[in-house]
């Protein structure tokens, strides 16, 4: 079918001097200004591409301490018996050696692991690694902007986030420990610094880092927002907007509603921690003694984290989403199928998100009959969610698939998503879940849901635009056998864990050595953690693709290398500061014509012939 | 889908700055909102204290409007290039948002003269919450004032676009704070 289509030759310099809309950004010469040393250049940047990768690498950074810790407690999950002594230089105290010289994993500090598991995972590297990534780097270039509305906030975003990683790292070298009450922080763990060791010091820096995460956020989704709706060029109406931007834009402003109300949550509990209010803690016994704390709910607690808490995970998801959608249709060589649909399920999926919160409450006692109304909130969800996925597919059938490492990732996304998205729908049942709640069973659902998947478009991601970043490629031998690798790995990974869950074995323990009936699970767990290793050692291999071709990497000769429509491929190869070396583009159609009129794609910068069939 | 209608001029009426501006205002009032929302939930699970807000917090909320009212005074003032109300409506306008911050504090002097402690019922807990986080957001449009009076003082008078666009910030902050405190101050009284 593709042979037979024209490829449009033009030139995009040409076209913008002619076509293009002259702001007189060159003028003033500011962008040397203040990009001329270093520091001002690579380290203190407001330039939006540099902070795109600035939040790339801290995310990869994070990424490889919260997998590492992950494969530190599946060892003792699949090992138990098996000596970790190998392990003390590097967790000192946390491994006990015995007379044997059998080393033992704390249990306190296995508890530290899986929580700042979480958390960094969540927040540092799926929502500042890949919102912060791709919001940064695509939505100038993608609206055809100069740069962000305000790029001091945006220098700000970074290093507010920065700094809450530099404080949650130091909470790792504590002494007593990182908090270690699960990333949802409930109270009373989180509240009474006597509850554990971790709740101690270690709460106190992952509250003060979390705040600090909060503020980046918001300093960064003020931006998106402002410079979606503000800063395009002239002629990219919302609907001709990459529905990679439609994600972004909806992500922050989910994220712009949800955020402050988890710093609310975290300022009540530092208020309990601190001044002595009870919002959150009641006279619980602790150690034979009634504490003086009256009346505070700890559920009330759960109410505020998870209305953070959902929208979050879509805060996490729609980016991938958008990146993916955008993936399947530059390489099918077709249009996404059904645009306004697909808009319109993000904004669906994003309504809906604030209403479904307790469904993470179930069994946490809250009255069964408000169950009912956010089991059926939840389940419409999945009305969106079917929508992006049937439009997927359709959009890769009879295309001229690219089976590259970007598209294989964008593909494998829609597989992950499929699978864990179906046990979403066992999970929003009440019913269900008072077998269901706290097992494997949600581990494997929301780990292939929206760890995996977030996951696999931010390497799609990655893959895609690393030409539009450094100028070069990624190896895609490397990353194919990163794809495939890590495709079945983590199905190897996360499959079995639905079984542990039917089976009821309960997540977050750190030995099942005394329950008999889950036995005969031994096997599955180590099996489990083998597949886990695995991976995390193609994630390695990711790394080392991803900076050996920073330096080394084929380079980028043309500067459109997948044909694509959207105006960043229609920059220098070398994107300077203020992104058009002259005028700046004007767009005269949507982002996807693809295979239209007999030609292979039009970018957004081609005016509308007179001969051509309607365009949108 | 039809032709563009859109041109860059339509779509800047509002400049991103304020616009941004706005949406920071908007998450701010999340924030308190959900602790407002915090509060009903925490309210209908019984064991409330019921006292009654001390009269000077009705005495700081008629400030507070006032101010609003002087900074947009001001405002006016300087868009008709009449220096000396510009100049006198901002710093009365400071001098009255800093009293509120400073009858703030006696307010919860008094709240916890009657027994309203910060560390005792929930009910009480909650107030201390909103005005201080309240206090903590005038603090920061307080600073906005500051630079405004520095501008006043610093610069030569003349109203150009930018300065106007700077005021115009500033404004928006002060009464939007401004109007964050009607809302905690009725919800409270509603509640109650």
């Amino acid at each position: 079918m593709a042979s037979d289509l024209v490829t449009t030759t033009y030139d995009p310099d040409l076209l913008i001097e002619e076509q293009g809309y002259d702001d007189h950004f060159h003028d003033h010469h500011h962008g040397d200004k203040y990009q001329s040393n270093f520091i001002t250049h690579y380290v203190f940047s407001q330039d939006h591409k540099i902070i795109a990768k600035q939040f790339l690498i801290t995310g990869i950074f994070w990424a490889i301490i919260g997998a590492g810790m992950s494969i530190i407690f599946r060892l003792q999950l699949g090992f138990p018996e098996e000596s970790l002594a190998w392990i003390k230089p590097l967790l000192g105290k946390w491994i006990t050696v015995n007379e044997a010289g059998i080393g033992t994993l704390d249990p306190q500090f296995y508890y530290a692991l899986v929580t700042m598991h979480g958390t960094i995972l969540v927040f540092f590297v799926l929502t500042a690694g890949l919102s912060g990534t791709f919001s940064n780097l695509l939505i100038p270039l993608q609206v055809g902007a100069r740069d962000m509305a305000s790029p001091l906030l945006n220098m700000m975003s970074y290093w507010f986030f920065f700094l809450a990683g530099v404080v949650m790292f130091a909470s790792l070298f504590l002494s007593t420990g990182p908090f270690s009450g699960g990333w949802t922080a409930y109270p009373p763990l989180s509240v009474l610094p006597q509850a554990s060791s971790g709740s101690a010091a270690g709460m106190t820096l992952w509250t003060v880092s979390l705040v600090l995460f909060v503020v980046s956020v918001l300093l960064g989704g003020i931006n998106y927002i402002t410079t979606v709706l503000n800063l395009r060029t002239k002629g990219m109406t919302m609907w001709r907007m990459p529905l990679t931007i439609w994600a972004f834009f909806i992500t922050a402003i989910i994220g712009l509603l949800s955020f402050p109300v988890l710093a609310s949550a975290f300022f009540l509990v530092i208020f309990d921690r601190e001044l002595g209010t009870s919002f959150f803690l009641s006279d619980i016994y602790i150690g034979g003694e009634a504490l003086d704390r009256v009346g505070g709910s700890p559920v009330l607690f759960q109410h505020l984290f998870w209305f953070l808490g959902h929208p979050e995970v879509y805060i996490i998801i729609l980016p991938a989403m958008g990146l993916v959608s955008e993936v399947l249709s530059v390489h099918a060589r077709k249009p996404i199928f059904g645009y306004k649909a697909m808009v319109y399920s993000i904004l669906a999926i994003a309504f809906l998100s604030f209403i479904v919160w307790a469904h993470h409450m179930f069994m946490a006692g809250v009255n069964p009959f408000i169950s009912n109304i956010f089991v059926i909130f939840t389940l419409i969800i999945a009305v969106p969610s079917a929508v992006k996925v049937f439009n997927w597919i359709t959009t890769l059938y009879g295309g001229n698939i690219r089976f590259n490492s970007a598209m294989l990732f964008a593909i494998g996304f829609v597989s992950m998503f499929i699978s864990g998205g179906l046990t979403g729908i066992f999970l929003g049942n009440s019913a269900i879940d008072i077998q269901m709640h706290d097992t494997y069973f949600v581990v494997a659902h929301f780990h292939i849901v929206m760890g995996i998947a977030a996951f696999f478009g931010m390497f799609a991601g990655i893959y895609n635009w690393f030409p539009k970043m450094y100028g070069r490629f990624m190896n895609e031998t490397l990353g194919k056998i990163h794809f495939w690798g890590t495709f079945i790995g983590a199905y190897l990974i996360f499959w079995p864990m639905h079984y542990l869950g039917m089976a009821g074995v309960p997540r977050r323990y750190y030995s099942f050595e005394t329950f008999d009936a889950f036995a005969h699970f031994d096997g599955t767990n180590k099996f489990i953690t083998i597949a886990a290793i695995v991976v995390f050692a193609l994630q390695l291999l990711f790394v080392v693709n991803f900076f050996y071709s920073i330096w080394k990497g084929k380079r980028m000769t043309t500067r459109n290398p997948w044909g694509a429509t959207t105006l960043e491929w229609t920059t220098p190869i070398d994107t300077g500061h203020g992104n058009w070396p002259g005028k700046i583009p004007v767009v005269h159609r949507w982002a996807y014509d693809y295979g239209k009129d007999g030609r292979e794609f039009i970018p957004q910068i081609l005016p509308v012939s007179e001969d051509e069939s309607e365009s949108h | 889908m039809s032709v563009a209608v859109s041109e860059q001029a339509t779509r800047n009426r509002i400049h991103p700055h304020k616009f941004a501006l706005w949406i920071a205002c908007a998450s701010i009032t999340m924030m308190f909102m959900a602790w407002t929302s915090a509060y009903v939930v925490r309210q209908a699970a019984g064991n409330w204290l019921e006292f009654r807000l001390p009269n000077i917090f009705f005495i700081n909320t008629a400030i507070l409007l006032i101010s609003s009212l002087t900074l947009h005074y001001s405002y006016s003032s300087f868009k008709r290039g009449k220096e000396m109300l510009y100049k006198t409506f901002l710093i009365a306008s400071f001098v009255l948002g800093a009293l509120f911050l400073v009858l703030q504090y006696v307010a919860w002097m008094e709240l916890y003269d009657i027994g309203v402690a910060l560390d005792g019922n929930p009910a009480g807990s909650f107030v201390y919450v909103f005005s201080g986080f309240h206090g903590l957001h005038i603090l920061g449009g307080l600073a906005a004032i500051i630079v405004a009076i520095v501008h006043a003082f610093a610069l030569k008078f003349k109203p150009t676009a930018k300065r106007k666009l700077r005021f115009e910030l500033t404004l928006t902050i002060w009464h939007f704070l401004d109007f964050l405190w009607l809302y905690i101050i009725t919800f409270i009284i509603l509640q109650s």
